[in-house]
């Protein structure tokens, strides 16, 4: 699904940020990403979501050597890769629905479809009620749920998520791990970057660590709490 | 439910001017377009009507009616000519009253007859060795082909012609540079937006397609307001100039042809803008990995 060999990442002339990188994620795996700021995440983050190529070393993503890839064959490994941005990135005149339909947007779906769908997930993450809403409208909650729901509205294969319950009560925060979860359960590959060590602890996936560029594998613990079923 | 445009180009303080710099720009096209097509119809035709024709000067005193019939039959058994017409008194006064006035010319000024010659279709007629024969049988001749200051005339008017192009080109060209600078500023504006539907797979194609419909409607909106204020000017300087007639000057009223082909101009700068937008869209995406 994903691996990083002898990743190395630096901007400009400037200090590497990300020093010979390696792991791999298995189809179907959850991780969580962790580390102190100004660790790399960001940038492990974007290098994953094809944001940014590696200065040195090989990113391989869907049996693909991005090195080796043409330019106009990404966008269609990027409709694979869904993002939730520590910071929403949410488009502001655009409603809730508007926002949630955009990857199916972008990879070409009818609108009968995307309305249905968009309609679902927006109810499932419990704004049925703020549809048509323009995001500066909402709460910070609720602009996460959007933000996620956007990421996951075309069942990516590949989810990456940055801080994605950092604005969020905990029974909410556990909801949308659970919709992380199910949405693992049903094939997608799963990456949480979190600060938070509850979150570690209570769910008990594989943790990918950075420090100060260099990145550890951590096995995951048995989880803290029953999934629901 | 679902918008035509992920991007907010209404917040665009930059493409508020396009429409205004297209319209100008169409307008100052659609005029010398205009001077373009009204030159090149005089051009051709002067061509057609003149340098077709040759004009005989008989002086007054020469002009006996049986002078004058043998002179035409000479003309008409001429190898390449076509048709001799002896001017009537009356007709050839009439041309001179334009330029000397009703009194000068009713006063009895000797005005000599003139004939009218139509050289036949791809023949020439060298009027040098024509007049050197017509001498023969009329003192003091004078035969006059017209091209020695029509060629010049002619010159001229193709000299405007080709101005009136070069200009109408520079005004596309800054079209051109107005819309990259808009379009620049545009991506500048977005470039939030459109990382993140580039993040999403957004093909370049599709992120430059918001920005060429987003040119076509700014340059539709300036390019026929701009058409509409020209076609307004042609009309009234059309209307002014319909008392100006004379086989001399070129008319100044434009065919239906020519007024169609006027919105040339306006479709050309809504094709030239989304162009223009959608190639430096696509140059800017280029550089994105």
């Amino acid at each position: 699904m994903l691996r990083f060999e002898n990743v190395g990442m630096r901007y400009g002339v400037g200090p590497e940020v990300l020093r010979d990188v390696n792991f791999s994620l298995a189809p179907g795996s959850f991780h969580f990403l962790t580390g102190a700021s100004g660790a790399g995440k960001t940038t492990l983050l974007k290098l994953m979501y094809l944001a940014l190529r590696p200065t040195r070393g090989l990113v391989h993503i869907f049996d693909r050597d991005i090195s080796l890839t043409p330019r106009e064959e990404l966008p269609a490994l990027r409709q694979r890769i869904g993002v939730v941005f520590q910071d929403f990135r949410l488009i502001d005149h655009l409603s809730a629905v508007e926002n949630v339909a955009l990857p199916l947007r972008v990879a070409g779906a009818e609108n009968v479809e995307i309305n249905e769908h968009v309609r679902e997930l927006l109810s499932w993450v419990g704004l049925g009620d703020r549809l048509d809403a323009r995001p500066s409208t909402l709460s910070g909650g609720q602009q996460q749920r959007i933000a996620i729901a956007r990421a996951v509205i075309n069942r990516p294969s590949l989810l990456l998520a940055d801080e994605p319950t950092g604005n969020v009560d905990d029974r909410i925060a556990v909801r949308l791990m659970y919709l992380f979860e199910e949405l693992n359960r049903t094939g997608t590959t799963v990456v949480i970057a979190t600060h938070s060590n509850a979150l570690l602890d209570k769910f008990g996936h594989p943790v990918l660590r950075l420090n100060e560029g260099e990145l550890t594998v951590q096995r995951g613990k048995p989880s803290a709490t029953a999934k629901p079923s | 439910m679902i918008r035509r445009t992920d991007i907010p180009f209404e917040r665009d303080q930059s493409t508020r001017f396009l429409p205004w710099i297209v319209a100008l720009m169409v307008f100052l096209g659609t005029l010398m377009f205009a001077v373009a097509l009204l030159v090149s119809d005089a051009v051709e035709t002067w061509d057609t009507t003149l340098t077709g024709r040759i004009t005989i000067q008989v002086p007054l005193r020469e002009a006996a009616p049986e002078k004058v019939e043998a002179l035409v039959e000479i003309l008409r058994s001429t190898d390449g000519i076509a048709a001799v017409r002896a001017l009537p008194p009356d007709e050839s006064r009439a041309l001179l009253v334009p330029w000397l006035g009703e009194g000068v010319v009713g006063s009895g000024l000797p005005v000599p007859l003139l004939i009218d010659v139509e050289v036949a279709p791809g023949s020439r007629i060298d009027p040098v060795v024509l007049e050197a024969r017509l001498v023969e049988t009329i003192e003091g001749i004078a035969v006059d082909d017209h091209r020695a200051w029509l060629s010049a005339l002619i010159n001229l008017a193709r000299t405007a012609e080709l101005l009136a192009l070069a200009i109408l080109a520079l005004i596309a060209a800054s079209a051109v540079i107005a819309v990259v600078f808009t379009t620049r500023s545009g991506l500048a504006v977005h470039s939030a937006i459109i990382e993140l539907l580039h993040q999403m797979g957004a093909r370049d194609a599709y992120i430059a397609g918001q920005f060429q419909i987003q040119a076509m409607l700014l340059a539709a909106r300036g390019g026929l307001g701009g058409a509409a204020a020209a076609g307004v000017v042609l009309l009234i300087f059309a209307w002014i100039g319909r008392g100006v007639e004379s086989a001399f000057l070129p008319r100044l009223n434009l065919s239906v042809g020519d007024w169609l082909l006027l919105l040339v101009v306006p479709a050309s700068a809504i094709a030239i803008s989304m162009l223009t937008a959608r190639m430096t869209v696509l140059r800017a995406l280029a550089r994105m990995p």
